[in-house]
Order: structure tokens, then sequence, then C-alpha cells
């Protein structure tokens, strides 16, 4: 169980907070044009990766903000909290 | 290979059961084999058992990074029944029941198959109507399956508090009287020792570090202990799936996640059917040991620590505790967490990748444990043509893009 950081409330237990998986994933801005194969890819495929992945959360049992997180995978440490539409923080597991 | 007997452990006690033979081999990898299996889990060592034993082919090693059945394979409820929805679920999982049914005799191993029946709660008229619905199907596919009232499940099951003003009340269950549970452990060890005795290469402690790719055809593999040169091989890693893709560089529709299970201290029996509710996400079963084997939930965020959240725990257990007060008084001796990979509409991935020559079966996620023989038993088959089976055919990496996924996801939530 992790205490994780919400930008506004500070840090507070995971319990209050739920994941909504891979953040940085932009909807196709002409669907239209894409094939099946790159809209499959938008839809279904996740980076899924052991290591640093970047995803969001939300701290739905407080202020019900949404946010992004870098977090080691294998260790379960969060490197990074940072706001939703920022660019991806450099950071070392 | 000498089999097992009753006459063998005679005559084994009398020195001491020190000079039993070994189960298999442990040779160096040779340099280049016909296939390769990546993932020495249960599907994995099924794969080779039925590669070498249905279709003749056995220059072929299973790599396994750790020991044999570390994974989930190791690490699950135990948990076997084959009431799916849908056709092609109905198929397969029916298909893999039939297998377990033999599966001692065929191996000359005790899997310690039980088919003690599995009961699925219903808690409230939406559960009730859809139990009934999915009873009806699962009938209409030829598979057993039954419809328990409050009362008849109290006498399936007298530990089940069935009070009407308890927190989930219970209004009726379906059965499957075929189903139940088998010894995890032993599934991964009769599936090795008879895919080695057939000639197959069983190589622990040797991990899948790359590919060899050859003009989009795969041409072997990078390990901790060499290359090893193959032009067939099939990927079976469970939740480490998007890791070797990523080596093989493709992408897939799965997330990796934490699930959990935990035992009791052993009791007298008093529980001899596996109790299952996807409402509360409990699952029970008691051991032969005398410890009720119980499954959580998962944690919706990726991860690889094989450890889930504690909330996930306090959750189920209180659940539990309302279903089933005795529990309350009870000890929990330990819980662990596997791995699991899991695709948007919950049904496995069987069949070709974009690399030519590399195949896939994975995504078994939190329910793959029952599907062991059948999932090696068609993805031997997927190897050995180059083609998926008519088993393996709609489970395809491609529905994805094709759109003709198997959502098991709204048809059998969480239960396992
Ligand atoms: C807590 C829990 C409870 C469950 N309960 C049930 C249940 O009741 N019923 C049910 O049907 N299913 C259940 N499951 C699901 C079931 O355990 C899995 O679907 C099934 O065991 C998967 O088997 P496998 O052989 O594919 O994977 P695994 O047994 O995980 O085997 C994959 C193997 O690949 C190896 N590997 C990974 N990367 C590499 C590499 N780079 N090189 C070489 N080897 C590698 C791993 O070390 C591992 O041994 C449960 C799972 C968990 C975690
Ligand atoms: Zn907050």
């Amino acid at each position: 169980m992790f205490l994780i950081e919400c930008p506004w409330c500070g840090p507070r237990s995971q319990t209050e907070f739920h994941c909504h998986g891979e953040a940085h994933i932009a909807r196709p801005k002409y669907p239209d044009a894409v094939s099946d194969a790159e809209w499959a890819d938008y839809v279904f495929n996740r980076s899924n990766t052991k290591g640093v992945i970047y995803e969001r959360w939300v701290h739905n049992h407080g202020c019900r903000r949404w946010f992004n997180v870098a977090r080691d995978t294998v260790s379960d440490r969060i490197l990074a909290v940072y706001r939703v539409g920022g660019k991806r923080p450099e950071v070392t597991p | 290979m000498p089999g097992y007997s009753a006459f063998t452990l005679v005559r084994n006690a009398l020195s001491y059961h020190e000079n039993w033979q070994r189960a298999w081999r442990s040779p160096e990898p040779r340099p280049e084999y016909d296939i390769l299996v990546i993932g020495g889990g249960g599907h994995g060592l099924a794969t080779a058992y039925y590669l070498a034993r249905e279709h003749g082919i056995n220059n072929v090693a299973v790599l396994e990074k750790g020991w044999i059945g570390g994974g989930n394979t190791g690490r699950n409820t135990t948990i076997v029944r084959s009431n799916y929805l849908w056709d092609e679920s109905a198929a397969i999982y029916e298909h893999s029941l039939k297998l377990w049914e033999g599966l001692s005799q065929e191996l000359n191993f005790n899997v310690m198959f039980s088919q003690r029946g599995v009961m699925n709660l219903a808690h409230n008229l939406h559960d009730w109507r859809e139990l009934n619905r999915r009873v009806h199907a699962i009938r209409l596919n030829g598979i057993d399956s039954e419809i328990l009232n409050a009362r008849q499940v109290k006498e399936e099951a007298p530990i089940l508090n069935v009070s009407r003003d308890s927190r989930y009340p219970i209004i009726g269950a379906s059965m499957q009287r075929r189903g139940g549970t088998a010894r995890h452990d032993a599934v991964a060890w009769g599936y090795a020792r008879g895919a080695d005795a057939r000639g197959v290469d069983i190589i622990q402690n040797c991990e899948v570090t790359g590919f060899v790719i050859d003009n989009g055809k795969v041409a072997g593999v990078e390990t901790t202990r060499g290359r090893i040169k193959a032009g067939r091989i099939g990927v079976v890693v469970a939740g480490h799936s998007s890791v070797l893709a990523e080596m093989a560089g493709f992408r897939m529709p799965v997330e990796s996640n934490p699930l959990q299970a935990l035992v009791s201290d052993p009791i007298k029996p008093v529980l001899d059917c596996v109790v299952m509710s996807s409402a509360v996400h409990v699952y029970v079963s008691q051991s032969d040991r005398g410890e009720f084997v119980i499954g959580a939930g998962s944690d919706a965020h990726v991860s690889y620590s094989q450890r889930g959240s504690f909330d996930i725990i306090e959750g189920i257990m209180g659940a539990l505790c309302e279903l089933v007060p005795m529990v309350s008084r009870m000890k929990l001796m330990r819980q662990w967490g596997g791995i699991v990979d899991v695709t948007p509409d919950r049904s496995p991935i069987i069949g070709k990748t974009p690399v030519e020559g590399l195949f896939i079966n994975c995504a078994w996620g939190t329910g793959g444990f029952k599907s062991t023989p059948g999932s090696g038993h068609a993805f031997a088959a997927t190897l050995a043509a180059g083609e998926p089976n008519d088993m393996a055919g709609p489970f395809t990496l491609d529905r994805f893009r094709t759109g003709f996924l198997i959502d098991e996801a709204g048809a059998a939530a969480v239960a396992h």
C-alpha cells in the first residue's frame, strides 16, 4: 500500500485514491483517418512497463481531482507526482 | 522412466525414501532446438508435454527464469471449473476440464484433482437473474450446471450465513459439480516429468533477455545461459508477456496487476465444496490440510512487485466474515501475491504475433490455472502446425483489431 502525495491535499493513504491506468495516451485527432490497427493500438494496447510507468490517479475520497504519477512498477515506489497535461518528469528508479 | 505405483512406494519406504529417482533431468541447454517454450509455468510445461505426446516433436526446450511452477501456477487458489458464458470460452475450458478428469492417470502423477463442486452465490435480484441466464446458457453448451435455492445452499455448505438480514443475503447459487480444486505444484511437476521422459529439456534458471530476429522472422533467443537457436518459439510467461513482447518489438493489449491469496490456520473439515461470490470478490475452499484457501481481488494499478495492497485483504476479509461468520475467530497464516496479465475482454490470447515464427499464449489473467491442460493442448497444436487450431482460433491477438472480442469481462465479472 502506498502513501500518495496529492498535489492538493498532501500525503494520504492509497485507499483514498484510484488508479486509472497509463497517462499521456492521446486520442487520434481524426479517427476516420487512422487504420483499424492504429485505432486498436489507441484503445487497447498499453505500455505495461516493468520499470518506470506514468499513470493517472484520482483522489476520489478526497479532493476528487486527477493528477499524474511516475512510479517504479518493480518496487512500487512513487518517484514523482505532477499535474495532468504536464510533461513526463525525468526520473530514475 | 520408472513409474510411480503402490509397489514403488513400499519399496522406497524400505530405504527411508532416500533413493527416489529424479523426476526430471537438469540438462545444459543445447545450441539449437526445433521449438522453444519460454516460461516454465503449468501452461508452458503442458505445451511441451503435448508437443512431445501428441505431435511427436521432442527436440524442444522449456526455458524458465526461476524454478518451474514458481509463478502464478504455484500462487493460485486452484479452482477448476468450466462454466463460462461464451461458446469460445466454454469450448476451451470444458476441453480442459475433461483433460483434468484423466490427468493423474495420464501423467502417472497424482495432481489431486478433487471434483468437490463449485458454487457461485447470488446476493440480490440482479445476481439471481444473471445467474439463471448463465446456467441455462452453459447447459445449452452441454456443460453441467444447476441452480440451488438458499436452503440447498445451506445444505451444501452449512457454515454459510443464509439469514435474510445478513449484509450479503444469499438468494441462491449455481453449482458445477464437476468443478473443484487440484494440487498446483503437482500439475507443474507432473507435466515436467512427462515432458522430460519424452525427451524435452527443462532448463531452469535460464532467463530470456532478448530475441534474435532475422528479416521479421524469429531465429532464437538470448538468455542468461547464452544464445539458443530455434525457428519456432512460444512465449508463455503470464505477467511478463508485455516485457517479452517489447523485446520482440510489438505492443500488447495487456496489463499486469497484483492478485492476492491467503490461507488460514488448519481446522477440521467443515467445507467440502468451493464457494465463490463475484459480488463481494470472495472465493474460498478448504484444503486437504484443513486450511481455508481464500482468494482476494486484484489491484487496479500495474505492478510487477508480486505484492498486493493491504486494503484488498481488509475488504475481502470483511466480506468473508459476513458470509462465513466462524472465520472471524480464525487466524490467517500466510498471504502472497502473483502478477496476473489481464486483457480488456478478460479472455486469453493464443496464437501468432507480428513476428513470424513467434507465438504467444498469455492473458489467462486471474483464472488460468483451470485451463492449464486445455491451453497447453491447444497451444501445442498451434506450435506444431504453425497455425492456430480450432480451439485457439478465436483467441487471436488480432481480435483487438477486428473487434471480435470475447467479452468474459461482462459475462464472468471477476470470478475465477
Ligand atoms: C492469487 C492468485 C489466485 C488465482 N486463483 C486461480 C484459481 O482459483 N483458478 C484459476 O483457474 N486460476 C487462478 N489464478 C490464475 C492462474 O494462477 C494463472 O492464470 C495460471 O497459473 C497461469 O499459468 P502460466 O503457466 O501461464 O503462468 P506462470 O505460472 O506465472 O508461469 C510463467 C513463467 O514464466 C517465467 N518467465 C517470466 N519471464 C521469463 C523470461 N524472461 N525468461 C524465462 N522465463 C520467464 C516465470 O518465471 C514463470 O514461471 C490465480 C492467480 C493468482 C495470482
Ligand atoms: Zn486530493
